[in-house]
């Protein structure tokens, strides 16, 4: 060591967080004494190192002791570093000349010996001490901000996103992949408990998006890359060819009223209802303009039809219309890609695709939907038939180990939806088999009353099967609910005419994907994973990529919603401050010492370190990197460092761990 | 040529002798070898686990320490037989312990058991390990017009192997399909027959018998194929003793499965132990196999 640092130790009670268990003077007096040949030249405790006094008092040490290094011992660097550092920031010192040691995530709250607690609080600031020496002083990144945004998803969540971003100024491009915005809400009648229509307060919102001029509504498109970092991503979208004009058409609809090929439309009618081979999903669409499937279109497949062309009054059909490959700038993505419904086939003792009568949520959401398939008539499969009983079943693939372990939130208000739906367009007997009820939000519990008031009957337990095979007197043409009332403790056979299946929500099929297109990751159930499940909840571990809504878990609407204002919110704020400061914690390659394997580019799950073929050495881009260290640890040539871990940093910190920095303490360690 | 150790179990010696014959016949059809198990014990059937579940264990596990000398998969036709081995084999290799002990009871007869013995029931091999053109192609007599409800019972598909349908699976409607014959919907192909419950609780039992009659009939089958000899003696057996218990008037066929691939393989009835039942089959079963001589 050429020039000896002047380093002040500064050990927290955290009231008795650490105190309680940790012997605090001792630990300070401790390192005054024995961590003077180190440099420690001043070693303090405080009630609170945290508070705006106990910062006062590093800042003070700092500058009557000319502390060159600062350690501070108390809780995890998760939570606090920031203010330490910020504190030596303070009092001219480098912040990343200040190392934080736990002493209560790693000593107080995880022993009971407190003996043994205040010894191990010891070697680790005398590793902190150790490490601090070599700490060198580092300066942030500042990149700029792109101020646009991508929003990744037309539904509810992405709408509100689009709309508060755009409204404060800024220019957004929502891309969607069906041909119209809305989402799943779109498909659905009411809302729960309020009973809204779901349209009535949806559409306002879509045509807004429709004619904003900050917003570029890309539908029909889907992400082809992303390329760049925090604040500059490049962005290419697929915009998948309408065979529409969108200039010339005036999306008046007689195409798709003479368009002679009906198809089923799966997706937004869920099977219920059809389509034609040219068309908007429904009538409220944004935008307008349609789109020609052509897989079904008689066109694409036998070459002659052209019906819609023929009528067309404004020549807007272009059959030779490609792909459209479109590359933006953005500074800040948003992704809010939803999710997919449980498959109910998968249940095979439900019997959804083999008994006609068991319908699922998205199925019935269309029945009951006035714009739907019947017109808003509750029937039976054969689309005249009321039925007279009708069973709804919760929990379909949801809290059910062999399906999805979580609770998907939304089943038990949906399905008291849909109770009181049937109860007042049919009047039929309606029975509730809930494994719990949840209704945890405003005016939920009190609906869940409501319901009881109208006579539906809830069965608590978990339906064992569905069935055709009737018995008993009364049972003929009915299907057959088998129940454990685990109230009563007695089996119970329900005959219904109509059994419901509240099937529960699950990660797009796709979800994987999208995050690893995105550089970030999914949760074991496939949900994309927030930055943190309490306080950061819309941002991801990599800087510029934010979720909303569904994404992240299932949620209802209310929830999506402020997930979509949370996330536009969090990037108001970013694209206010024009740049972006990025922590320094970075790795780089010494390009005479790499051998240009490549093993580093595969390895880094941020895609931060690119291969310059002509030099043939891999180089990591500054601010894409988050400093992770994964291609630290693989490089076989040694030829990629990480700043803030370097070898010379984690082997003295072990060395102080293992107090071989302290001559007393050497010579009684056996060689 | 495709062989396997077979473990016929107590039931084929006796009671269930046509499932026995009718499984090495249709077996040889399809180049298959049934090779005994030599020394073979009981598996313990239903009760001895609630005696003494480590000596179930060790009775289990002798057969299957004997079947992995042989190196080859075991086969065993009986629902109740291919349970508990297959659980034995399962439980031994995840308890070490119980390993251990169930090892050290079998040094006394000179064996061990290393966890390497695959377990299989009989339908398995018809609906895994032979493809259904394999069958088809050996068909000589399709079984034509003649519905079947297939009868799985609750034991063959548990425990539930790895991402196996057990609650709706459809390998043995395959099978019936490949043979010509017509599979019916039968809604309680899974429900259990009662097993033992007749020497227990005799009312209870001919109930749960009565119901899969009466859904057979309902679903205008004209024969029940059962996979277990336990199933077959409960519905067949007992049918009389349900039509006084509950006025009913049921005078229904159940045979084995491999007695009707047999049927349609062409190979003579007497062969495959038909004869021996106690609801004759209809003569038009006989015929359709028959239609094509």
């Amino acid at each position: 060591m050429e020039k000896k640092e002047k380093i002040g130790v500064y050990v927290c009670h955290c009231g008795t967080n650490i105190a309680g268990v940790v012997n605090v003077g001792e630990v300070s007096t401790w390192a005054a004494e024995n961590l003077k040949d180190q440099g420690v030249v001043v070693s303090r405790d405080y009630k609170f190192m945290c508070s705006s006094l106990g910062q006062e008092l590093i800042q003070k040490d700092i500058k009557e002791y000319g502390l060159t290094r600062v350690v501070v011992a108390a809780c995890s660097p998760h939570l606090h570093e920031a203010t330490f550092r910020n504190a030596c920031k303070g009092a001219d010192l480098n912040p990343y000349l200040c190392e934080l040691v736990s002493i209560r995530e790693q000593a107080s709250w995880v022993h009971t010996d407190k003996v043994a607690a205040t010894e191990k609080s010891k070697a680790l600031i005398s590793g902190g001490v150790s490490r601090v020496v070599y700490n060198e002083p580092l300066e942030p990144l500042y990149v700029p901000i792109h101020p646009a945004t991508l929003v990744v998803g037309g539904g509810i969540s992405g709408i509100q996103a689009a709309l508060e971003i755009a409204d404060a100024g800024y220019r957004v491009y929502l891309v969607e992949r069906e041909p119209s915005i809305g989402g799943h809400m779109a498909q659905f009648d009411k809302t729960f408990p309020t009973l809204d229509c779901s349209a009535c307060i949806l559409t306002p919102r879509m045509v807004q998006v429709g004619s904003h001029p900050n917003i570029t509504l890309l539908t029909y498109s889907e992400i082809e890359k992303v390329e760049g970092y925090v604040g500059n991503f490049t962005v290419s979208i697929r915009k998948r060819a309408r065979s529409v004009d969108e200039a010339t058409c005036t999306g008046c609809g007689i195409c798709w009223e003479k368009c002679p090929k009906k198809v089923v439309d799966n997706v937004f009618e869920a099977g219920m209802g059809n389509r034609k081979a040219i068309y908007v999903p429904f009538p409220q669409a944004v935008p307008k303009y349609p789109v020609i499937d052509r897989e079904n279109c008689t066109f694409y497949i036998k070459g002659t039809c052209k019906a819609c062309e023929k009528f067309c009054p404004t020549e807007a059909i272009n059959f030779a219309q490609e792909d459209e490959i479109i590359n933006v700038e953005v500074g800040n993505v948003i992704l809010a890609t939803g999710y997919d419904p449980f498959d109910a086939r998968r249940i095979t003792q439900y019997g959804y695709g083999r008994l006609a009568n068991v319908f699922t949520s998205l199925e019935f959401e269309r029945l009951s939907n006035a714009a739907g398939p019947t017109g808003g008539n509750i029937v039976l499969r054969d689309g005249k038939t009321v039925p007279k009983v009708v069973g709804i079943v919760h929990c379909v693939g949801s809290r059910d180990k062999n399906y999805n372990e979580y609770c998907s939130a939304i089943c038990c208000m949906q399905s008291l939806k849909f109770a009181h739906l049937v109860h007042e367009r049919t009047g039929a007997e309606i029975y509730n088999f809930y494994i719990d009820i949840r209704a945890p939000g405003k005016g939920y519990e009190e609906f869940y009353h409501r319901l009881l008031d109208e006579g539906t009957h809830f069965v608590r337990g978990k339906v064992a099967e569905i069935s055709d095979a009737v018995r008993l007197p009364g049972e003929e043409g009915k299907l057959i609910i088998q129940v454990e009332d685990t109230l009563t403790g007695n089996q119970l056979r329900v005959p219904v005419d109509m059994a419901i299946l509240s099937a529960g929500l699950e990660p797009r099929r796709d979800a994987k994907a999208v995050a690893k297109q995105f550089g970030i990751s999914c949760s074991a159930d496939g949900w994309l994973i927030e930055r943190h499940p309490k306080l950061d909840p819309v941002a991801t571990v990599t800087e510029g990529i934010y979720i909303a809504g569904c994404v992240q878990g299932p949620k209802d609407i209310p929830a999506s919603v402020a997930q979509g204002a949370a996330a536009a919110a969090r990037i108001l704020g970013k694209i206010m401050q024009k740049e972006i400061a990025l922590e320094p914690i970075r790795a780089s390659i010494k390009e005479e010492q790499c051998s240009g394997c490549r093993i580093c580019n595969n390895v880094c799950p941020f895609n931060a370190i690119l291969f310059h073929e002509d030099k043939m050495v891999s180089e990591v881009n500054p601010a894409l990197c988050q400093g992770c260290g994964t291609c630290v640890a693989a490089c076989p040539a040694g030829a990629i460092s990480g700043t803030g871990f370097s070898n010379q940093q984690i082997l003295s910190q072990i060395e102080g761990l293992m107090l071989l920095n302290i001559k007393s303490h050497k010579e009684t360690v056996p060689a | 040529m495709k062989e396997y150790a077979y473990f016929p179990g107590c039931s084929l010696e006796k009671m269930a002798v046509s499932y026995h014959l009718s499984a090495l016949e249709t077996t040889k059809k399809l180049g298959i070898k049934l090779k005994e198990l030599e020394d073979w014990n009981c598996c313990g059937a239903t009760t001895y686990f609630y005696i003494d579940e480590l000596l179930a264990y060790t009775l289990c596990a002798r057969n299957l320490a004997i079947a992995e000398k042989t190196g080859l998969d075991v086969v065993a036709p009986c629902s109740a037989c291919y349970k508990n081995m297959y659980f034995t084999a399962a439980h031994l290799k995840k308890d070490a312990d119980l390993a251990e002990h169930v090892n050290f009871a079998l040094e006394e007869d000179n064996l061990q058991y290393n966890g390497n013995v695959n377990i299989k029931h009989l339908i398995e091999v018809f609906a895994q390990d032979v493809s259904a053109e394999e069958i088809k192609s050996k068909v000589t007599r399709p079984l034509e017009g003649i519905r079947v409800a297939p009868y799985y019972g609750c034991q063959i598909v548990r425990p539930q192997k790895e991402k196996e349908d057990v609650e709706q699976p459809q390998f043995f409607e395959g099978i019936l399909s490949a043979i010509g014959a017509t599979p019916v919907n039968y809604p309680l192909k899974m429900r259990c027959c009662g097993g033992s419950l007749i020497i227990s609780s005799r009312t209870a039992a001919l109930a749960m018998v009565r119901n899969l009659l009466q859904s057979a009939v309902d679903s205008q089958a004209t024969v029940i194929a059962t996979a277990c000899p336990m199933c077959q003696v409960n519905l067949e057996c007992y049918q009389q003793q349900v039509n006084q218990e509950f006025g009913t008037n049921f005078s229904f066929p159940v045979l084995y499965f491999t007695q009707l691939i047999g049927l349609a393989f062409g190979i003579p009835p007497k062969k495959l132990g038909i004869g021996k039942e106690f609801v004759s089959i209809a003569p038009s079963l006989l015929r359709a196999g028959q239609s094509k001589d």
